[in-house]
């Protein structure tokens, strides 16, 4: 079978969001970047459905150039081959996004064969958009199923698992699918060392898509005034105990 | 302006994040001309309920499609609306369905699409406040095009009853195509009951790497047994194993709002903390009194939790008797 997951470049943003004097950015000066968590369980699964199934995974992404350290991040958790889609630094809204991704997508299936299934986050940490994969999925005319908690192939499709309250949705569909997927899909395993290091050798193909009207227009970010509290404290160590158990009376709860 | 508002049915009655958004959609439109969308039989039950929420006319979409939840469906009983209604706005609570009804609508319409917003004002450009990371970041953006689609983050408004008179009731079938009657939800399995769920638990007691190990959780566990609580970790216990996902808190885990929220060697990244910011009360227990959770706490006890929560649930057994 073959399997394309797509992936976000964001920041570890730590215990306090800073930004740029423009207030475009996030100040990512001092900060490490990672993949959008949803999307590592989608490279989690994309690989173990390719060990298990055999075929080919690839991993797509639309980002600056610095992306290509989480391409290769995903190709040293087991992704065979990686597509990297530059913005030229630049954010996209997700309808510029997904008709980017969606070409991509095209491009790649008549040169190599349809993906029967693509992953994506169901929403990026960053920008939280909520939509590109279902506009992919709209795009290409196939079916979508979002949020996924769990996922198994059946037969020439995959049963989907969506967490709602009391229990799981399931839903059936026929590949080729697009999901977008849920953490907690699976617990991803951490990279060895001679998996890094050959994801380093590994190809990366390159293509620089022109950048669409912004239709959903970013104008500046703003850190939403914090709860504005000191914290009381109650004490050091277990002597803290018994004004703890206090607070707990004040509040009703013991 | 006309708003339309896509309401999400419980078993007996609507939503409180659909009555939060019509509450949102209400002020926007600034006036009465405010729709909404309800799939499926019965809807129409829902006509004085909505009416006392502002609702002028609730558009009753039936169709077998929606015996059971069917997105595109829905999306498409959306669009049907849009193109005989010309709605200036739609809008949807920020929930998981509420996110991918809309999206899906705005694929459809060829539209941008706004996720939870917490903001908005009318113009050409609309301009929306939404929330980024899960609320921990806020972006002003404009919203180009016309009907303008946006979801309503939850909790950033009251649902506002206004003693309106019962809404008429139009009931339609939407055009769908085989396409959009494949995806839907074909099985519902049930979770087996296991104590008090994290997202309706009063008491959160909670762990992060501060516990060191998976056993680092059985004083957390006593204390909250002995509180009829819930257990909860950080996304850096599951990411360790340590604990199962489904009990982290955070944007990518559960959002809670218990009454108190005890945060045990939890340092408060902003990925815990946009779930947790729902409690009312956060006690944080760390031996580092400059963590970044103390920005977010109500109380702290600076020491190891290791021997500050042991105390705690012994002086709780000693104030019982027990």
């Amino acid at each position: 079978m073959r399997v394309l997951v797509c992936v976000k470049r964001v920041p570890m943003t730590g215990g306090r969001i800073v930004l740029t004097e423009d207030a475009q950015e996030i100040d990512t000066a001092h900060l490490g970047f990672t993949i959008s968590p949803h999307e590592e369980c989608g490279i989690e699964e994309a690989a173990r459905l390719i060990e298990a199934h055999g075929g080919e995974s690839v991993v797509l992404t639309l980002g600056a150039a610095e992306a290509e350290e989480q391409l290769r991040d995903a190709m040293a958790l087991g992704i065979d081959r990686a597509l990297h889609l530059d913005s030229e630094g630049s954010e996209w809204d997700g309808q510029a996004t997904a008709e980017a991704i969606t070409n991509a997508i095209r491009a790649e299936e008549a040169a190599s064969g349809t993906f029967d299934l693509v992953f994506f986050g169901n929403e990026s940490a960053d920008a939280g958009g909520f939509q590109v994969g279902i506009r992919v999925a709209h795009a290409l005319g196939r079916p979508c199923v979002t949020g996924l908690k769990g996922i198994a192939v059946e037969g020439s499709g995959v049963r989907c698992e969506q967490e709602v309250p009391g229990g799981r949705d399931v839903y059936r569909i026929p590949f080729p699918a697009i999901v977008t997927v849920k953490e907690g899909l699976n617990l991803p395993h951490y990279p060895s060392v001679p998996a890094k290091l050959r994801a380093q050798r590994q190809p990366v193909d390159t293509a620089t898509p022109a950048r669409q009207e912004q239709r959903l227009r970013k104008l500046r970010l703003v850190v939403p005034e914090s709860r504005g509290k000191r914290a009381e404290v109650l004490g050091e160590g277990p002597a803290a105990a018994e004004r703890v158990v206090e607070v707990l009376r004040e509040i009703g709860v013991a | 302006m006309r708003a339309l508002v896509v309401i999400e049915r419980l078993a007996d009655g609507v939503d409180e994040l659909s009555l939060q958004a019509l509450a949102f959609g209400r002020g926007l439109a600034g006036g009465p001309d405010v729709h909404a969308l309800a799939v499926g039989e019965g809807g129409a039950d829902l006509a004085p309920l909505l009416g006392a929420h502002g609702v002028s006319e609730v558009h009753v979409a039936e169709h077998e499609a929606f015996v059971s939840y069917a997105p595109p469906a829905v999306a498409r009983a959306v669009v049907d609306l849009v193109e005989r209604l010309s709605p200036g706005l739609v809008l949807a609570a920020g929930s998981d369905r509420g996110n991918e009804v809309l999206a899906r609508a705005a694929a459809m319409v060829e539209l941008p699409f706004a996720a939870n917003c917490v903001d908005a004002t009318t113009g050409d450009p609309l301009r929306v406040t939404r929330q980024r990371w899960g609320g921990s970041l806020l972006e002003e953006a404009e919203l180009a095009g016309a009907p303008a689609l946006l979801t309503v983050a939850p909790h950033v408004v009251a649902a506002a009853p206004v003693d309106g008179a019962e809404a008429t009731v139009d009931t339609f079938t939407p055009t769908l195509s085989p396409d959009e009657l494949a995806v839907r939800v074909v099985e519902h399995v049930r979770a087996e009951a296991a104590g008090v769920s994290l997202s309706d638990a009063n008491v959160v007691v909670s762990g992060g790497r501060g516990t060191g190990s998976a056993e680092g959780f059985a004083v957390l566990e006593e204390l909250a047994e002995l509180l009829r609580g819930a257990v909860g970790c950080s996304r850096a216990v599951t990411m360790a194993g340590w604990r199962p996902h489904t009990d982290q808190v955070g944007q990518t885990g559960t959002k809670i709002a218990p009454d108190i929220y005890i945060a045990c060697g939890i340092s408060g990244a902003t990925q815990h903390m946009a779930g947790c910011k729902g409690a009312k009360k956060i006690l944080a227990i760390n031996v580092d009194p400059e963590a970044s959770i103390m920005a977010s706490a109500d109380y702290a006890v600076i020491g190891d939790l290791h021997e500050v929560v042991p105390a705690v649930s012994a002086e709780i057994r000693k104030a019982r008797g027990t």
